[in-house]
């Protein structure tokens, strides 16, 4: 009995810290909003048995990606000014549209599933058998998701490296720019000349701000 | 513990409620975080329902499915944060409509 | 003699091609002796024929080679030649070597000496080769080619656009009468099988009966093109304004053959047309209409060639009218006798015409009686026959027309009425021709006299213009017997009595003063303005033809079926427009249409839509 109650304010924080997330303005109050929301459905995970996926959520969605998020936006340092312009972009005329959209997609998935029938859940499923399976029946899956890993682990180190900055100057106008200090050490030549080559036929993006 | 005795489909619209939330955000925010973040929150949705259909039929298999779900969005938070720092570097903005130059 | 028959189209044909070949480096006098020679020639083997088939009366026929052979349909080169061929070809070859002769001096100082005996001695062998036919097909050949040669002459002079617009005229006129025609073969064909004009005219008894409605169609189609090569209704807007070439080439083809060939062609069919007595009448009112039209038309006319021009025209409506009540030898005597003073007069008038440095208008022209003689009195001669004076050519010619038409059950006094009228209007208008240039006071000096090339032609036919009347053609074996009634006699001496009333009206106005016309001229100076416009024809033309073919061109001229391409064009440019619009490039907008897409699709599975 217990359970359901806990199980249907769980369910509503979610919901509510959700919503507050989507429409905040400010990066670090929706971040912290969204954590909240994980939180309330690690609850409900847990309470519906699935201990090991509860644990799950917390440590590694909330722990460890909203975390990144948060180093982020610390590091992008947008600010105020920042504030500012999300207010501006949140107009009505803006998300009237898309809102009728989520809504219509909400009523189909409503009328799909309120066909489904049982119950949540038949007892609490060990992590032993999760395990178990786990490195049973789906080891292969695993081996894929070690290599989607190492994927976005090099994706993400290049993409973050300082040398494609020296790339901007290629396209940016002498007037337009405000360089960022130069530190890279590990100018790759090649991979420079090879991003020339490939830049050559573009034109310069914009690079004003946008307001 | 015992099972929880809610019914599935309620679990079930909770997560598709969640996904429409994070749908809305996705279209309405301009913001690439914004954007992310509400990427983030339609994986858990569906990773939401995988769980609740997994615990439905007592089986591990719903948790593994979270299980990888979790690894994919990671890569693909880590893989688009990059990205946000590139295109923040090279426009100087965090707006989406700054990147347009697949136009025509 | 009978199978060389084929030289005589030969020859007139290989000079006209030397001449082309040669044209500019030959000297003149040669030229002049191969153009003038060859159609002498052909004249003297068309005589030694002539000969022959007095003698022999048998109908010659000469195939040369089949032309084509396509099933059932195998035309040959083939000749046929009867009585009917034979008074044609004396008439191409004598008078057509005669008018050569008279050529050789007009056109002398030409440049282009070469390339006009070039052209009319290829005219004379097409229209040897139309009247010795003996299939459609090949008369159809020679049909086309004296049309190509009509026009080459009309526009000989081509450094002025007038002439070539006269050309042009001609061709496009007798064009369409030549298509109308070409419609009658092919029906021809498909209902009989065969073009021989021999063959045709047996299955054509057998397989129609008088008064079918297919005969009919096919000989009012062959009535067109007739129609249209003789300038008769309503295709007779050309010959006045070929008059533009020279002189001798309106004698020859404009007078004397090419505007008969309409003529030999009905004779020639005259097995189909009387299957069809309604296409025969309409043959007769069409020839006389016309005769009447052209002959008011004359009598306000002052330039001299076209008031012969029109004077042809009516003339030949009146052989149309003679075949069309069916008396086709009288027809064809007509044709003859006409082609001896028309040709006559059209000499006559071109050498006034060179001797008064190409004077046209006859008021400015007189009293060149004693200064020309020669040509006055060809001019008598031939007006006389023209206006069908007792005892000359004409008179028996004309006669004979008129009574055969008067006895035509029906409408037959009527025709003979019209003709009446005709003939009175011919005797005024013909003798105020030579009241006006040859008496009175002389206004413009000739400067020459015609010489013995142009005399001497003129004085032949002055003499055949006068015992013509007395030949008698062999041409009883090619029709049908007319029958052998008489008129009352004073039908017959109206006849007689009108052209002199005629000639004694012209006389009284325009040369003894006794008529004042003038108060008359006042008062219908709009009719004689109606009648100068030849009844408003060529306004009538203009304005219901070639105005709106013009504005069609133009407006074709801008292409509008391109622009149904062109919207196939436009359509899938706007297309591709809208679609690269909607690469906006932006996330938002892909995202958005991602989840539109998603709706639609969940919606389509759930089977709500």
């Amino acid at each position: 009995m217990l359970e359901i109650v806990l199980f249907y304010i769980a369910s509503a924080v979610a919901l509510a810290a959700t919503i507050m997330a989507m429409t905040r303005t400010n990066a670090i109050h929706a971040l912290i909003y969204l954590i909240v929301s994980l939180l309330g459905v690690a609850v409900i995970f847990y309470l519906i048995g699935a201990a090991f996926a509860a644990a799950l959520e917390i440590v590694i969605y909330a722990g460890a990606i909203m975390v990144l998020f948060v180093f982020v936006i610390m590091m992008l340092n947008l600010g105020e000014a920042g504030s500012q312009r999300e207010q501006q972009w949140l107009k009505p005329s803006i998300w009237l549209g898309p809102a009728i959209l989520a809504s219509i997609l909400f009523v189909e998935l409503l009328y799909v599933l309120s066909a489904v029938e049982g119950t949540a859940s038949v007892g609490a499923i060990p992590v032993k058998e999760v395990g178990l399976t786990l490195f049973g029946p789906y080891v292969l899956a695993v081996e894929i998701a070690s290599m989607l890993l190492l994927a976005g682990l090099v994706g993400s180190f290049h993409l973050g490296r300082r040398y494609l900055e020296r790339s901007d100057e290629f396209f940016n106008q002498p007037n337009a720019v405000i360089k960022e200090t130069n530190e890279s050490n590990d100018s790759n030549e090649a991979a420079k000349t090879n991003e020339q080559n490939l830049s050559n036929q573009k034109t310069a993006p914009e690079v004003a701000w946008k307001d | 513990m015992e099972g929880l005795n809610v019914p599935l489909n309620h679990i079930l619209l909770v997560a598709s409620m969640l996904f429409a939330i994070g749908m809305l955000g996705l279209m309405i925010r301009r913001n690439i975080i914004f954007i992310l973040m509400s990427l983030e929150v339609m994986l858990n949705a569906a990773a939401l329902a995988f769980v609740a259909a997994g615990a439905h039929w007592g089986q591990a298999d719903g948790q593994i499915m979270f299980m990888l779900i979790l690894s994919v969005a990671a890569a693909e938070v880590a893989v688009g944060l990059g990205l946000v720092l590139q295109v923040q570097r090279r426009f100087k903005s965090l707006d989406m409509d700054n990147a347009n130059r697949m136009k025509g | 003699m009978r199978d060389m028959i084929w030289l005589i189209p030969l020859l007139p044909m290989l000079s006209s091609i030397s001449l082309m070949i040669f044209s500019g480096r030959l000297p003149k006098t040669l030229v002049a002796f191969m153009g003038a020679g060859s159609v002498a020639l052909s004249a003297l083997l068309t005589l030694l024929f002539a000969v022959n088939f007095l003698n022999n009366p048998e109908p010659v026929q000469l195939t040369l080679w089949t032309w084509i052979e396509v099933g059932s349909f195998n035309p040959g080169v083939a000749f046929y030649l009867d009585g009917l061929t034979l008074v044609m070809m004396s008439i191409i070859t004598g008078v057509g070597f005669l008018i050569h002769l008279f050529s050789t001096e007009f056109m002398q100082d030409d440049d282009s000496y070469a390339r006009y005996f070039a052209y009319l001695n290829m005219f004379v062998a097409a229209m040897l080769i139309l009247v010795m036919a003996d299939n459609l097909l090949l008369l159809y050949l020679g049909w086309e080619g004296v049309g190509v040669c009509s026009y080459l002459l009309v526009g000989f002079w081509y450094q002025s656009s007038d002439n070539g617009k006269a050309a042009r005229k001609a061709f496009i006129v007798t064009r369409i009468g030549d298509t109308a025609m070409a419609l009658g073969l092919f029906l021809l064909f498909s209902e009989l099988g065969t073009l021989n004009i021999q063959a045709m005219g047996e299955v054509a008894r057998t397989t129609w009966q008088v008064g079918d409605t297919m005969p009919l169609i096919a000989c009012l189609l062959l009535l067109a093109g007739a129609a249209g090569k003789s300038a008769q209704l309503p295709l007779q807007t050309w010959l006045p304004d070929a008059m533009a070439g020279p002189t001798p080439v309106s004698a020859l083809i404009h007078a004397a053959t090419m505007v008969t060939a309409g003529v030999y062609l009905i004779a020639r069919t005259h097995d189909l047309f009387l299957l069809a007595p309604t296409a025969m009448m309409t043959v007769a009112i069409l020839g006389l209409a016309t005769s009447l039209m052209a002959a008011f038309t004359a009598l306000t006319q002052f330039d001299i060639k076209r008031i012969l021009a029109y004077s042809t025209i009516s003339q030949i409506g009146y052989m149309f009218l003679a075949l069309g009540v069916g008396a086709w030898g009288a027809g064809i005597f007509h044709l003859m006798t006409h082609a001896f003073f028309k040709a006559l007069l059209f000499l006559g008038s071109g050498a006034i015409i060179h001797c008064l440095h190409h004077e046209h208008d006859i008021f400015k022209m007189g009293g060149l009686r004693t200064i020309l003689p020669v040509v006055f009195w060809s001019f008598i001669i031939g007006s006389a026959a023209l206006a069908a004076l007792p005892l000359s050519s004409g008179f028996f010619s004309k006669d004979q027309i008129l009574l055969s038409a008067y006895l035509m059950p029906g409408v037959g006094p009527w025709l003979w009425f019209g003709g009446l009228v005709g003939a009175l209007l011919t005797a005024i208008y013909s003798f105020r021709l030579v009241f006006v240039v040859f008496f009175g006071s002389v206004k413009t000096k000739p400067d020459n006299s015609p010489g013995l090339r142009m005399a001497i032609p003129l004085t032949v036919l002055c003499a055949l213009a006068v015992v013509g009347g007395y030949f008698t053609i062999p041409v009883a074996e090619v029709f049908p017997p007319l029958g052998d009634h008489h008129p009352a006699f004073w039908v017959e001496a109206v006849s007689i009595a009108v052209p002199i009333v005629g000639v004694a009206i012209a006389y009284a106005v325009f040369l003894g003063g006794q008529l004042k016309v003038d108060g008359l001229k006042n008062a219908t100076s709009g009719l004689r303005q109606f009648w100068f416009s030849h009844w408003g024809m060529d306004w009538l033309y203009d304005r219901v033809f070639v105005r709106p073919y013009y504005g069609l061109a133009n407006l074709l001229s801008s292409e509008p079926l391109d622009r149904l391409y062109e919207l196939v064009v436009s359509a899938s440019q706007k297309l591709n427009q809208y679609l690269s619009d909607t690469q906006t490039g932006r996330m938002r907008s892909y995202v958005g249409s991602m989840i539109f897409g998603l709706i639609f699709v969940l919606a389509l599975s759930l089977g709500v839509l």
